[in-house]
């Protein structure tokens, strides 16, 4: 297996504790993974119209530049990417016609019929390099914590790329290896807000509040994520919805990267809990995961 | 044999072509169950549901659920998609209803009049997806 680490626009500015835990992380568990030395955005969501190819263009020639670099496996971190990279590659594989168009509109790059498999880290995790190895690279379990799982849209739909497959049940998994304890509640599988935070921030405030009251509920002390944009609707923006109202408490965010960079003994600057807001590192020197000093 | 009149009026024939074709879904086989609706994260601000919006596109008119701003406000969970019962990409249709205002020039949102705070907090994606989902 040839890897291509795709890292996407986000990983590289507002969501660097994202990106910088995993590469630790991989690091730590021995897998070699090279950024693409050329990568270009990946369109953030996949075109649903199904007379807009032009749309298409920019993932497939991602898809092109890792084929070129010799890759067989793409591997990619930010769940936006992998929906709109996966869904693309799917295209191409599956439609002749749109295939055959796309490939003559980018005459210039060499034909593109899908070979590569898109891969999102969670899935590369469980199914190549396994959760028994992960579990034996574990150094500092985060017993404890009970932390809530929130797949986001991208991660669990369309069916056909699911992380880890339709049952939703992966991120769980992980908690588990990770020695703390994934807490079963309602919104696991619900929608952030996703962009509509910019065209019906009223809506995303009710999105926001679900999630909130339903991880209260059922007594979580973090979410668990992988998209950036969960990131911010979910945790960024909890101080709007909490001056509003005193019936929710705040709940700190986490990417599953970071947990997973403490629990293998990764030094938590690298993790970039700054990113996070206060109560994420606060949580975990709390619960003594993370030295006080640290920041 | 009585005569049954054809329910879609023909001033609406060419507005239920334009869904389908950009959509490429068959919208009538819907079959109303509303499991659309019951799980749409976005259908309290919505003018009405998501059903409701199959059931008016069936008969061509587009203009009310633009006006209920349906395709406005969906946000692509694709919740809808995986669960309907009829197989139909319900996030396929009402991008097309989408698209039918953005293809005439006009955008949903702003970018000017998004709050500098947004532009400071809010990741890369958030603004790629919006634009692209919210922009002509």
């Amino acid at each position: 297996m040839k890897l291509a680490y795709y890292p996407g626009c986000t990983l590289k500015t507002k969501a660097k504790n994202l990106e910088d835990a995993a590469l630790a992380v991989l690091a730590k568990l021995g897998v070699e993974v090279h950024e693409m030395p050329r990568w270009n955005c990946c369109g953030a969501v996949f075109s649903l119209a199904d007379d807009d190819l032009i749309h298409q263009a920019a993932p497939v020639r991602n898809m092109i530049r890792a084929a070129q670099e010799g890759a067989d496996t793409l591997v990619t971190i930010c769940s936006q990417c992998y929906n709109t990279l996966a869904r693309a590659n799917n295209l191409m594989r599956s439609d002749e016609e749109k295939r055959d168009t796309l490939n003559r509109f980018m005459d210039e790059e060499p034909d593109y019929a899908g070979e590569l498999e898109v891969l999102h880290l969670l899935g590369f995790l469980r199914d190549h390099v396994g959760w028994d190895v992960v579990r034996q690279h574990v150094v500092r379990p985060l017993e404890g914590l009970r932390l809530a799982p929130f797949y986001g849209c991208t991660m669990l739909r369309p069916t056909e790329v699911a992380v880890g497959g339709e049952s939703a049940t992966i991120f769980s998994e992980l908690i588990e290896v990770l020695g703390a304890t994934p807490v079963q509640w309602a919104a696991a599988e619900e929608c952030c807000g996703s962009y509509q935070v910019l065209a019906n921030p009223e809506g995303a405030n009710l999105r926001l509040k679900r999630v909130l009251g339903a991880a209260n509920q059922a007594k979580a002390d973090a979410l668990v994520l992988s998209c950036p944009l969960c990131e911010y609707n979910l945790g960024t923006r909890q101080r709007h919805v909490l001056e509003e109202t005193n019936e929710l408490s705040p709940v700190p965010t986490f990417y599953f990267t970071q947990l997973l960079a403490i629990a293998l003994g990764v030094e938590p600057e690298v993790c970039r809990f700054d990113l996070n807001g206060s109560a994420a590192l606060e949580l975990l020197t709390q619960r003594e995961l993370v030295a006080v000093a640290a920041s | 044999m009585a005569h049954i009149p054809n329910p879609i009026p023909a001033e609406n024939a060419a507005a239920v072509r334009k869904i389908s074709e950009i959509s490429g879904e068959n919208i009538y086989r819907c079959m109303q169950c509303g499991t659309c609706s019951a799980v749409c994260p976005m259908v309290d601000s919505m003018g009405f549901t998501t059903r409701q919006g199959i059931h008016l596109l069936q008969f061509g008119r587009t203009e009310e659920v633009i006006q209920a701003k349906i395709g406005e406000f969906c946000a692509s969970c694709h919740t809808c998609m995986v669960r309907c019962p009829r197989g139909i990409e319900v996030p396929r249709v009402f991008e097309a209803v989408r698209q039918l205002t953005l293809r005439q020039n006009i955008d949903f949102i702003k970018p000017g009049e998004i709050p500098k705070e947004t532009f400071d907090e809010a990741p890369q994606i958030t603004f790629v997806s919006g634009f692209r989902k919210l922009t002509s």
